[in-house]
């Protein structure tokens, strides 16, 4: 991508998030901005999948067990020093070190996608099982109870910095959006940094790219801790949007980004962020009505675009755009065309 | 001799528990320009997967430059100063010419990557056109002339080149021909090329050296060839260039 089209694609998202974080509250009920809060928290899981599966090529099972871990260190941090911006810090910083320590051994260690996505999915799920065994008194950190099952539901609501007031709800909102721009732009903005294009030769052929000079297991780790960064600043404002407890470290929760990546589109950004919006709202809406498990509509939406929409709902939404766009050029150009122009190859 | 860039002794390698490699023995001077010419299946490609780290060398050393890289990994190699261009080109089908370029500047900072790059488009003009195409895209002759470029762009002192003619129409070789040999002049880098295609070698080398089930089995005058005066052996039979 070239990086006018990028600054044009971050100057939309800014638009479109700052339309929001100003009209959405001014419409919608208190009900529906705490919702648009935990959309917009796992729409930030999305794009932090996106980057690592889309972007990377790596596919990984248990993007949930840094999530939940992102959660679970800002509920323990804020209790502990009673200030959240430091726990926001821990929020983030404990995934990464956390990836880092498992990145070693799964890229050091060579081992193939296969095994990456399954020792991935077996960390989440042992790190559930784990969460799940400490109840009672004497499983704490500090001051922090981890509460097993029922979690930790008195975790402090996030701060203005450095103990200043409690963020209501909308503020926490417009938090949420500003956190999900940043990311978006940081996502695109390193996909055209060296450190991108590197990423992108790693993908594409790994040998190739170490013959070439590149150290690829580092890079690896590196996005893979990038990664795990962003999902655990998901993780955050999940927590304080929903209470943390381990089913964020569940195959449900592990599943359901895999699926917002799959449907909204591999190598893109914007498609998984719009892709787990709307499914979440899909899920909500089957959730009210009742008769029929969410998670089975999950999972049909989910065959059925591996089936008919591999590509995923942007590329191809971007992709009938062009056609459309083709057509609609060529009639206008078929009365005036030259011997030989139409049917020129075109190639992006 | 002081002034070599590349001197290989005993150099042994293989797939799993085949040998390919029986003791290789071989020097390159800076500057220089040596073909290794052999039949299908000799150990041409697996000689420079070697070189470059691709594949482990069970004996022998490798010194580049005064130093022994035999034990360094393949970026190792490369951010050393070995360019590697491989059989089948292999560009990133999904970056476009120009972000291949980039890749291709590993290991220099920014201003001198750019630096790279300009000098590499003004030696491969062809390469102008078709920067913002999807590499995956381009022809066979376009994308050997990218691997060609991609590889210049870490500004090499030895480029490993594993039969550029390969699946290449004949007008593409000779433009690729005169490229390297203006390459070789204007750079005065050194060259290891691996090649089935006589004229191709012949013309381009300095000297040529013959490789025989694993071992280099002579060294053999590129004029020798030109005329003609080539040992039956070195090169696939008629019935092996139809099956490839």
């Amino acid at each position: 991508m070239n990086r006018p089209l990028m600054l044009v694609q971050i100057g939309l998202a800014m638009a479109v998030g700052l339309a929001t974080m100003v009209l959405f509250p001014l419409v919608a009920p208190l009900y529906g901005v705490i919702n648009a809060t935990l959309y917009t928290s796992m729409a930030i899981f999305a794009l932090s999948l996106a980057l690592l599966w889309g972007f990377a090529g790596i596919l990984c099972f248990g993007q949930s067990a840094f999530f939940g871990l992102g959660a679970y260190a800002y509920a323990i941090a804020a209790i502990n020093f009673g200030d959240t911006t430091i726990a926001c810090a821990f929020a983030i910083l404990v995934p990464v070190l956390f990836a880092a320590a498992l990145g070693y051994f799964l890229f050091y260690g060579r081992l193939s996608d296969v095994y990456l996505g399954v020792i991935t999915l077996t960390v989440t799920l042992i790190l559930f099982k784990l969460i799940n065994s400490t109840g009672g008194d004497s499983w704490r950190i500090g001051k922090a109870r981890i509460g097993g099952f029922n979690g930790i539901p008195d975790t402090p609501p996030l701060r203005v910095p450095f103990g200043g007031e409690i963020l209501s709800p909308t503020q926490l909102f417009v938090f949420a959006i500003i956190c999900l721009v940043v990311v978006y732009t940081f996502c695109k903005w390193l996909a055209l940094t060296r450190f991108g294009r590197a990423i992108a030769a790693v993908r594409e052929n790994e040998v190739r790219a170490e013959l070439l000079g590149y150290n690829a297991k580092r890079l690896k780790l590196a996005i893979f801790c990038i990664s795990a960064g962003l999902a655990g600043l998901a993780g955050l404002l999940f927590a304080n949007t929903v209470f943390v407890s381990p089913t964020i470290f569940g195959l449900s929760m592990a599943a359901q980004v895999l699926i917002w990546v799959i449907v909204g589109g591999l190598g893109t950004f914007v498609g998984p962020v719009v892709a787990s919006i709307v499914l979440q709202m899909v899920a909500v809406y089957f959730g009210k009505l009742g008769w029929i498990d969410p998670n089975i509509v999950l999972g049909a939406l989910l065959i059925a675009f591996v089936v008919f929409v591999p590509s995923g709902l942007l590329p191809t939404a971007t992709r009938i755009a062009g056609i459309l766009k083709n057509r609609a050029g060529s009639r206008g150009r078929a009365g005036q065309a030259l011997p030989g122009e139409v049917g020129e190859r075109q190639v992006s | 001799m002081s002034n070599e860039i590349l001197t290989v002794t005993g150099l042994r390698a293989g797939y799993d528990r085949i040998p390919i490699l029986f003791g290789i023995d071989f020097n390159v001077a800076s500057g220089e320009f040596v073909g290794i010419l052999g039949h299908n299946g000799m150990g041409k490609s697996t000689l420079l997967k070697t070189l470059m780290g691709h594949l482990p060398a069970t004996g022998g050393k490798i010194i580049f430059d005064g130093d022994d890289i035999t034990s360094l990994s393949p970026a190792q190699r490369a951010r050393r100063g070995l360019g590697y261009v491989p059989q089948g080109r292999q560009i990133f089908p999904a970056l476009n010419a120009l972000d291949n370029l980039r890749v291709g500047a590993a290991r220099l900072d920014r201003a001198s990557a750019s630096h790279a790059i300009e000098r590499v488009l003004e030696e491969l003009p062809r390469l102008k056109p078709i920067l913002t195409r999807a590499g995956g895209v381009l022809s066979g002759g376009e994308q050997q002339i990218l691997a060609l470029g991609r590889c210049l762009c870490s500004q090499p002192r030895l480029v490993l080149l594993d039969e550029p003619t390969e699946g290449i129409q004949p007008s593409i070789i000779e433009e690729m021909k005169e490229i390297l040999r203006a390459l070789s002049r204007s750079r005065r880098m050194s060259v290891l090329l691996v090649e089935q295609n006589l004229d191709f070698i012949s013309d381009l080398a300095d000297r040529v050296l013959v490789i025989q089930r694993g071992l280099l089995s002579e060294e053999v005058d590129p004029e020798v060839l030109r005329r003609g005066e080539v040992v039956a052996g070195y090169l696939p039979s008629s019935d092996d260039v139809i099956k490839s």
